[in-house]
């Protein structure tokens, strides 16, 4: 194991940023259509999880690094991340459709969705006779293997050209794009919007297997390094500005106040690193990850959500406008230290396994 | 370039010609040094075989059981005076020097802070003022561990207060046994006295014990410094750490466990942890041979972590965190810190974050030399050295 980036994965990293510049240069909001053909068919990035490919989590987490730091809108985390676990998890058959980057999916479940808590399961035998399930969030098969449901809070779902959706027992129903009606809601994360996707006795391919929670805490784990490049991006656009800025004839980044949170959040940002890297490493390895993932959800969700307010702070009146970009990667930050379990779920969920349990 | 195979092999092959029983222990570390195998990073005839320094491990791994040089005890020896005389040293001094520091025969202390020059090193009053072939040093110097023990002592001293402060100074191997010199406990606040006063009145020391060109004292000292905060950084991950002394006491002690405790001890875990990992990413990219920025700001992650783990721990025990182990003056080999009381490393821990540069100096040279933030306008530099407010 190593916590470096290897040469592979840092050609890989070049291959992304150079296209992310190129096609993608302003940080924007909406998906961008030209940047993810880019990625997913000129570099591959969408097969890097599935079977016989060739990738690994480890270069799946470089490309999270990069997307975050460029806060790109981008299919990648929720398609090729999310739902392939599952899809690959439950044997999908036709998962060369998604790796080829031909067509995006989403699994059902909100982005706030904990991997530590079970997923809500439709009543089944009550449920059918209704037609719809009584709880949110959750699908009953009917008699005609037709899917009903609604599901609020779904990241990826506006564009997806496949549902994967939970049900009962351990398993999961494939249903196509079209058969969907798909929502979008305001979301305070516009470079990542949710929608809430509905399905009214949509024709479904139900596999048995696909392990949700598993693919919740495998998205955590990478998702730790999607908040490195959005930390590492406030970071050095903060440490830019403060070389420039100038206020009482001297540049702002002279004064020891703001040198000293500027080393903290650098400190935090190393560690992070370290972390996410540790994350990546273990997930790769096929290796019992929980204690890694849990360790990179808490200290990098916390990391990108301070660098991101500690740019806007240090940036002043500028920070506050819609025209620069530090507000996207706020929210992005924000969203994402709620996204597959808060910092919090991810400390209390260490600590049956690092020997600190919890008082009676 | 020398190999790990010719390192593996000429350790054993040295250890197949001195068995460690059949000589003293100093006798075979001496032969250990003379035979290139006590440090390999160094020169050969000085204890190396121009190795490079990750092949250390090798040695270390055959002459596991041998007699050791006491490492804690002369750490200041291996960690700061050997690579600043290998740097700047005469071929003489080298020879005089390098061999009985590392076979532990001289422990030497580090004569660099003052009462009146803590961050502001540069800034320190001691004199030395030449006379023929010889200095005489004049001053006081403080947070002298090992002092009482040491047969050398590194020392920065001024030549000259007519030049800027940076400039004026000399870099001195301080004669501990030289009249003039003497050396008293400095009590700490956990009632032990690791360190000392060091005063020093006349004391003539030869121009032999120069390190480095007169004038060249703050360029020497910067060596010295360095080595010391890779130590520091670089320093493997212990197998036993203060977290663990908690999480101990937290599964002994099921009744004194409270929600708000709880949480808190969950994130210095994951503190720790985020610690552990950046120290091994350190020591990845030295052995690659890219060294990475992250070792100035492992000392600060360390700091905190003890110093919040410790208190958390302290309020932990509630009526056992209000006993102390022991308020005795004594005189430690070092910090212990897992053998000793939760009040002790509460207390102990609060010396972290200034040893070796406090955080303050620390977050300042992240600042700075990693981040390239623009220095604080500064009136101390220029000026001669006499003429500054004090």
């Amino acid at each position: 194991m190593t916590l470096l980036y290897t040469e592979v994965e840092e050609e890989l990293r070049t291959a992304v940023r150079d296209l992310l510049a190129d096609k993608a240069p302003a940080a924007a909001e909406g998906e961008n259509a030209a940047a993810w053909h880019g990625l997913a068919r000129d570099i591959g990035v969408a097969g890097l999880l599935a079977p016989g490919e060739g990738g690994s989590a480890r270069e799946a987490a470089v490309v999270l690094e990069e997307l975050g730091r460029a806060v790109t809108p981008s299919p990648f985390l929720t398609s090729s991340v999310l739902a392939t676990r599952v899809l690959v998890d439950a044997g999908y058959a036709d998962i060369s459709r998604l790796a080829s980057g031909e067509a995006t999916a989403a699994l059902c479940v909100s982005l706030a969705a904990s991997p530590y808590r079970a997923v809500p399961v439709a009543v089944v035998d009550a449920d059918r006779a209704a037609g719809q399930p009584a709880v949110a969030n959750a699908a009953v098969i009917l008699e005609d293997e037709r899917v009903s449901g609604r599901f609020t809070g779904v990241a990826g779902a506006v564009g997806a050209d496949l549902f994967v959706v939970p049900l009962d027992g351990g398993r999961v129903a494939v249903v196509e794009g079209d058969r969907a009606r798909v929502e979008p809601v305001v979301s305070l994360d516009v470079t990542r919007p949710l929608a809430t996707v509905t399905f009214e006795r949509a024709p479904a391919l139900v596999l048995d297997g696909g392990s949700v929670p598993d693919a919740l805490l495998f998205a955590a784990g990478l998702l730790a390094s999607e908040q490195v490049g959005i930390a590492e991006w406030c970071l050095a656009a903060t440490v830019g500005y403060l070389k420039e800025r100038r206020q009482f004839a001297r540049p702002v980044g002279s004064f020891q106040a703001l040198k000293h949170r500027l080393a903290d959040l650098w400190l935090e940002v190393a560690g992070a690193r370290a972390a996410a890297r540790n994350a990546a490493d273990q997930l790769a390895a096929g290796a019992d990850a929980r204690v890694a993932v849990a360790v990179a959800a808490a200290h990098c969700g916390e990391v990108a959500v301070r660098a991101a307010e500690e740019a806007l702070q240090l940036h002043g009146g500028i920070g506050m406008t819609w025209e620069h970009p530090i507000h996207l990667y706020l929210k992005r930050a924000k969203a994402d230290a709620i996204a597959f379990g808060t910092p919090g779920d991810h400390r209390n969920a260490l600590a049956p396994l690092v020997g600190l349990p919890a008082p009676e | 370039m020398v190999d790990a195979t010719t390192v593996r092999q000429r350790a054993e092959a040295f250890l197949a010609g001195h068995d460690p029983s059949g000589l003293s222990p100093l006798d075979w570390l001496r032969a250990r040094f003379d035979a290139g195998l006590a440090w390999v990073h160094f020169p050969e005839g000085l204890g190396g075989l121009g190795a490079p320094r990750d092949l250390q491990g090798v040695v270390e791994q055959v002459f596991r059981g041998t007699p050791d040089n006491h490492p804690g005890r002369i750490g200041i020896g291996l960690g700061m005076a050997a690579p600043t005389i290998l740097a700047y040293g005469t071929e003489e001094q080298k020879r005089r020097f390098l061999r009985p520091l590392w076979t532990g025969e001289e422990v030497w202390c580090q004569l660099f802070s003052e009462p009146g020059a803590g961050s502001d090193l540069a800034g320190l009053a001691t004199r030395a003022v030449r006379d023929g072939d010889e200095w005489v040093v004049d001053g006081q110097k403080v947070w002298t561990s090992s002092a009482h023990h040491a047969r050398w002592g590194i020392l920065v001293a001024r030549h000259d207060p007519d030049l800027p402060k940076h400039r004026g100074l000399t870099y001195f191997v301080c004669d501990m046994e030289a009249p003039g010199v003497e050396v008293r406990p400095l009590r700490q606040i956990t009632g032990e006295a690791e360190f000392n006063e060091v005063f020093l009145t006349g004391v003539r020391l030869g121009d032999d014990l120069r390190l480095g060109e007169v004038g060249e004292g703050w360029r020497v000292a910067q060596t010295t410094l360095m080595n010391e905060r890779v130590a520091i950084g670089a320093s493997g991950s212990p197998r036993r750490t203060m977290m663990g002394v908690f999480t101990e006491a937290w599964q002994a002690r099921p009744e004194l466990r409270g929600h708000d405790l709880h949480q808190r001890a969950l994130e210095l875990w994951v503190q720790g942890e985020v610690m552990r990992l950046t120290g091994q990413r350190l020591r990845e990219q030295l052995l690659a041979g890219e060294p990475g920025p992250e070792g100035s700001g492992m000392k600060l992650l360390f700091a905190r972590h003890h110093q919040e783990v410790s208190a958390l721990e302290v309020e932990f025990l509630r009526e056992d965190g209000l006993v102390y182990d022991d308020w005795t003056f004594r005189r430690p080999d070092g910090v212990d810190f897992l053998g000793r009381g939760a009040g002790y490393r509460y207390l102990r821990a609060k010396g972290n974050s200034i040893e070796g540069g406090t955080s303050e100096i620390l977050r300042n040279i992240v600042a700075e030399r990693v981040l390239g933030l623009p220095a604080e306008t500064r009136t101390d530099v220029a000026a001669p050295w006499k003429d500054l407010p004090r």
